[in-house]
């Protein structure tokens, strides 16, 4: 055997090929790690600086011999490289494998420099950064176009156009608005595929101005601007509404890389079919068509870091003829073990995801990444799996036995559900509390998926989001105007709903405008107002799962009120023809929407002669109570100023109150203070590394012990409520902020601490009981 | 808009310390004792037990107020509880005494629990006047946010004066430094205000001079103004007193707040010392009455 000889090749030092070196060379088999550049894990190397970086998905174990977990890029990158210096791993920087043949039993492997490598079995885990996908227009050769962004820091004062819709253009994008102007280029009208994380975290940098973001846009050309021009370049882009000319300094193209295709396949590797995204076809064992070539990490379709650490791993110990199961087997055994089903994890993954249909198009790797996110439950016959009210936000597919929900309040109804249909849907999507109330039948199994999971899914399978998506809008139907109706009937009104997003302080509709739809909240709140007397009063706040304009549909008239939102609110629109229909085949829908229609009448005449209470609506709106789920008032016409309720708050939480009580506005004797109003789509948690913050059942949002202290809640609330502080003197400090007591038996310790009665509690529910209170 | 502690629970402790009076008082009235009522007849210790259970148990109402993680009740309700029996204390003590006053331990108790009660019913008083009046001083700000401003309008004066030159400028500074803030509990109490100004020569020869409500400053701008033939310095002159103006208007407030905050605080400084020497008095009621028994 000659010098150049090894058992194995691993080509490429990223997470999978560092962990198969690192493995390899624990277990003593003789081994090479080609690298083409000069250090290992290029990819993170030219992460920004700082960069946090993911230790995704949490539940899965690390199995590796390297060591890995959260952390910014030097610290990952540092331990890695220690980790690799301990294993004694072979690795040659700098040796670029330029082809790879068969060379008798063995594989060569030619060297950019002119070298070769001769291996028994190769290990290809060479990323998919390797080819970033390129601007292919007239001037993408200009030098203000670029594909990498080293250090956001080096640019000040710049127009930079981002392109592309991605983490890392989110990323970027989000890095240099800090110091320059920055525009960000979309090709179709949504973020999709991205990090819950980024998605949310650009939305909201759109929304504040902080971001320009062109929808629906595709770059046509860069140009050299003219002479004198204020930019030295104009990005061309082809957009729904015609060309625009964005004079810019700085492009960065971020629009994702093209799978190294031509170079494996040329070494024999075959993949599925032509699609430029397809992946090679691959064993169970990461072995792909040609035998003794192994393939693993993104190039074979697993994009997380600990996920291709652990194939490291795992590929070698099955080049080594060993038998082992996936690092993430025992977590399904465990779970999988109460369902009884006495089959293996992965016929028991196969069996659910064809009995649930929304599931059928899920390729099986992401499934099973999801179903490690997800519970499966056996509940007893006749067991509450969630009550009306609960706050959960959970989803649940049946995999076996019906599942009954009873929907509405007075005459409740039992809709049957059975094997592969799924509920839960709607606090899903709007945040809000259950509607109905789930009972379990026997024999019932069910799997229930977290929030994150499946938004996760619905963002990256556009079958999965149109399926939820038309069941939340019967569903929606179901409970507000036709309780009995089947599925089936309300299909095609379902087909002809539509799904509006509603910036906040858009108008839904205007007052005197002609009355053709009518409006179901799914998530957000508006307010209703009237011009009385020349100036625009509130006379109502409407929570999400509430419906708004069946006034003007009822009598056929113009609308009598504006309909605003109050945050970002999406609504489902009916015509009046399918509101006609539905009011046709169940009269008792008529009588209650007509009592509604009375109910609001009244309201607003009560409303018009007592103005004062539409401005104290339209102060609680200011004050975030339009998106609240649970928020502390303070009746200032009690309030002895004692602050007991601070004393309270402290007393039972480390010593630090989460709550300032003479802080905050105050109108008509109501004091806001400063504390947690328990947002429907919390602010605070848009970007948190460490996932730390959670919501409860009961509705409370609150930070676990895993904080890392980075601050971000702290500067995402826009009501000032999250503090850093520590719990002990000299410990580190961490975000806290109002836990509605959760701990605590007897509920929030503010308010049974205060000795008058002035602090209250109060949700969507009570707003407006409360209101008219004031006014008495 | 909420109920107030009296009308908690549809005011329940109230029905419930009426009913324990009330059967005091028939009980005393039917109670035909051999010799004239007092603690030692069997009614009188029965009624004696009460009362003295009562002062333990209104006693506890601090120590619940303390206890955070507390289930046991609200806090509310049991000040509710704590104002109501309170009052059957007076009523269940008293025929307790079977009327029966000297210069004893005894009747020092007694007395005591009157001052207890008595300050108590200023308390509830104070607690259901002042939070209304209090927030229609703050006006929706802070104490803080009205310093804030107080320290913006003092800046804003002194501009004006030192634009305006001459006298203006020393008169302004020693309003500002001279303008009396809190003092003395009395003082707070009494909402007095004993700010004073240096006026010049002329109007009071560069004394210190009383200054409540800025109304010598007030007048002395007052005459600065009629005595001016100057637009542009007139105009100078009118803004000033305007912001001399609001500034009054502000340290009013301020002063008001410190005053209602006072009160809300002050009736507690005899209440619980008060309390105290009860169940000091109490206790040695008790152990004399069992030692002489």
């Amino acid at each position: 055997m000659n010098a150049g000889h090894h058992r194995i090749a691993i080509v490429g030092a990223g997470p999978g090929g560092l962990s198969a070196a690192a493995h390899a060379a624990r277990l003593g088999v003789d081994h090479v790690l080609l690298e083409a550049s000069a250090a290992h894990a290029h990819t993170i190397q030219r992460y920004q600086k700082g960069k946090h970086v993911m230790a995704e998905p949490p539940v899965l174990p690390l199995r590796a011999d390297l060591p890995f977990e959260a952390g910014t890029r030097e610290t990952v990158l540092e331990r890695w490289r220690a980790g690799l210096d301990a294993t004694g791993a072979n690795v040659r920087y700098g040796a670029q494998v330029t082809a790879i043949a068969k060379d008798g039993a063995a594989f060569r492997l030619s060297l950019r420099d002119g070298g070769s490598v001769t291996a028994d079995h190769v290990v290809f885990a060479i990323g998919m950064q390797g080819n970033l996908r390129q601007l292919e227009v007239p001037g993408a050769d200009l030098p203000c176009v670029q594909y990498q962004l080293d250090d956001p820091d080096e640019y000040r004062g710049e127009v930079i156009v981002v392109v592309g819709a991605g983490d890392a253009a989110i990323e970027n994008a989000v890095a240099l608005a800090a110091n320059n102007e920055v525009a960000i280029v979309n090709r179709i009208d949504e973020f999709a595929r991205v990090k819950d994380g980024n998605l949310k975290l650009i939305l909201k940098s759109i929304e504040s101005g902080r971001i320009g973001c062109w929808y629906r846009s595709g770059v046509a050309a860069v140009e050299r601007a003219e002479a004198g021009a204020a930019r030295p370049y104009v990005l061309v882009l082809n957009t729904a509404e015609g060309e625009a000319r964005i004079a810019c300094d700085r492009i960065i193209a971020r629009i994702g890389a093209i799978p190294p295709r031509r170079f494996v396949e040329s070494c024999g590797i075959a993949f599925p079919s032509a699609d430029p995204m397809a992946l090679p076809a691959l064993s169970g064992r990461y072995e792909s068509s040609v035998p003794g070539l192994y393939v693993i990490g993104a190039l074979g379709g697993y994009p997380l870091i600990k996920q291709a650490m652990n194939q490291g791993y795992e590929v070698v110990e099955y080049i080594l003829g060993r038998d082992l199961r996936p690092a993430d087997h025992p977590l399904f055994e465990e779970k999988f073990a109460k369902l009884r089903f006495g089959l293996t994890v992965d016929d028991t993954l196969a069996l659910i995801q064809e009995r649930i249909p929304l599931y059928r198009e899920v390729n099986p790797l992401q499934f099973r990444e999801f179903m490690l996110g997800s519970a499966v439950h056996r509940p007893e016959a006749g067991a509450v799996i969630f009550r009306r009210n609960d706050y959960t936000d959970s989803f649940f597919t049946i995999v076996d036995g019906t599942v009954e929900i009873e929907i509405g309040e007075e005459n409740p109804y039992r809709l049957k559900l059975g094997p592969g249909q799924f509920f839960g849907e709607m606090s899903l999507l709007s945040g809000r509390r259950r509607s109905a109330t789930a009972y379990a039948s026997a024999g019932c199994v069910l799997v229930e998926s977290p929030r994150r999971e499946v938004l996760k899914l619905i963002n990256s399978i556009e079958a999965v989001r149109h399926h939820i998506d038309r069941h939340f809008v019967i569903r929606a139907i179901q409970t507000a105007f036709a309780p009995n109706a089947s599925d089936e009937e309300l299909e095609a009104v379902a087909a002809r709903a539509r799904v509006n997003d509603w910036k906040p302080g858009t108008v839904i509709f205007a007052e005197g405008d002609e009355a053709d739809t009518l409006h179901l909240i799914r998530s957000g709140s508006v307010a209703v107002s009237r011009n009385i007397g020349g100036r625009e009063i509130v006379t109502s706040y409407v929570a999400a799962g509430n419906y708004v304009g069946e006034m003007g549909l009822m009598g056929r008239t113009r609308r009598a009120a504006t309909v605003r939102a109050n945050v970002a609110t999406e609504t489902v629109s009916l015509s009046a023809a399918d509101f006609d229909a539905l009011l046709a085949r169940n009269p008792e829908l008529r009588q209650k929407v007509q009592a509604l229609v009375r109910k609001r009448l009244a309201e607003n005449a009560r409303i018009s002669a007592q103005p004062q209470t539409g401005d104290i609506v339209s102060f609680l709106m200011q004050q975030g109570l339009g998106e609240a789920t649970d928020v502390l008032l303070i009746d200032e016409s009690l309030c002895i100023g004692c602050d007991n309720c601070e004393k309270a708050c402290a007393g039972t939480h480390d010593g630090t109150s989460r709550l300032d009580r003479e802080a905050g506005p105050t109108y008509a004797r109501l004091h806001v203070p400063t504390s947690c109003r328990h947002c429907e789509d919390p602010h605070c948690m848009t970007d948190c590394p460490p996932d730390a913050i959670r919501r409860a059942p009961n509705g409370e949002v609150y930070i676990r012990d895993n904080c890392i202290g980075c601050g971000n809640c702290e500067r995402n609330c826009p009501y000032g409520v999250i503090q850093m502080a520590a719990a002990e003197k000299s410990g580190p400090k961490k975000a806290v902020k109002c836990d509605m007591c959760k701990d605590l038996s007897g509920g929030p310790a503010c308010v049974r601490a205060c000795p008058t009665g002035a602090a209250i509690r109060v949700g969507p529910e009570s707003l407006m009981d409360l209101v008219a209170r004031v006014e008495r | 808009m909420q109920e107030s502690l009296l009308a908690y629970r549809r005011m329940r402790y109230l029905w419930a310390a009426g009913a324990l009076a009330a059967a005091a008082i028939l009980a005393y009235a039917l109670h035909r004792p051999p010799e004239p009522p007092n603690g030692g007849t069997w009614l009188g210790y029965t009624l004696g037990g009460i009362a003295a259970a009562l002062v333990l148990l209104l006693g506890a109402f601090s120590i619940r107020k303390r206890a955070y993680a507390s289930t046991l009740g609200s806090v509310r309700g049991w000040l509710s509880a704590h104002v109501y029996l309170g009052l059957a204390l007076l009523v269940v003590m008293t025929l307790h005494a079977g009327f029966q006053f000297g210069w004893n331990v005894h009747t020092l108790a007694y007395a005591l629990a009157c001052v207890v009660v008595a300050s108590g019913i200023v308390g509830v008083w104070f607690y259901l006047r002042y939070p209304e009046q209090m927030s229609r001083n703050r006006a929706g700000e802070t104490r803080e946010q009205m310093l804030a401003e107080l320290a913006d309008l003092d800046r804003l004066c002194a501009k004006q004066a030192a634009a305006l030159g001459g006298e203006f400028p020393d008169v302004i500074v020693s309003a500002r430094d001279r303008a009396a803030l809190g003092g003395s509990a009395w003082a707070i109490l009494a909402g007095r205000d004993r700010s004073r100004v240096v006026l010049p020569g002329a109007h009071g020869g560069g004394h210190a001079q009383p200054n409540a409500g800025q109304s010598r400053l007030v007048d002395w701008l007052g005459h600065e103004l009629a005595g001016s033939t100057d637009g542009e310095r007139t105009r100078l002159i009118h803004e000033l007193m305007a912001l001399v103006n609001t500034r009054r208007g502000l340290l009013e407030r301020l002063r008001r707040d410190a005053q209602i905050r006072g009160w809300l605080d002050a009736w507690l400084y005899v209440h619980v010392p008060a309390t105290c020497a009860l169940l000091a008095a109490l206790a040695a009621h008790v152990l004399v009455v069992f030692l002489y028994w």
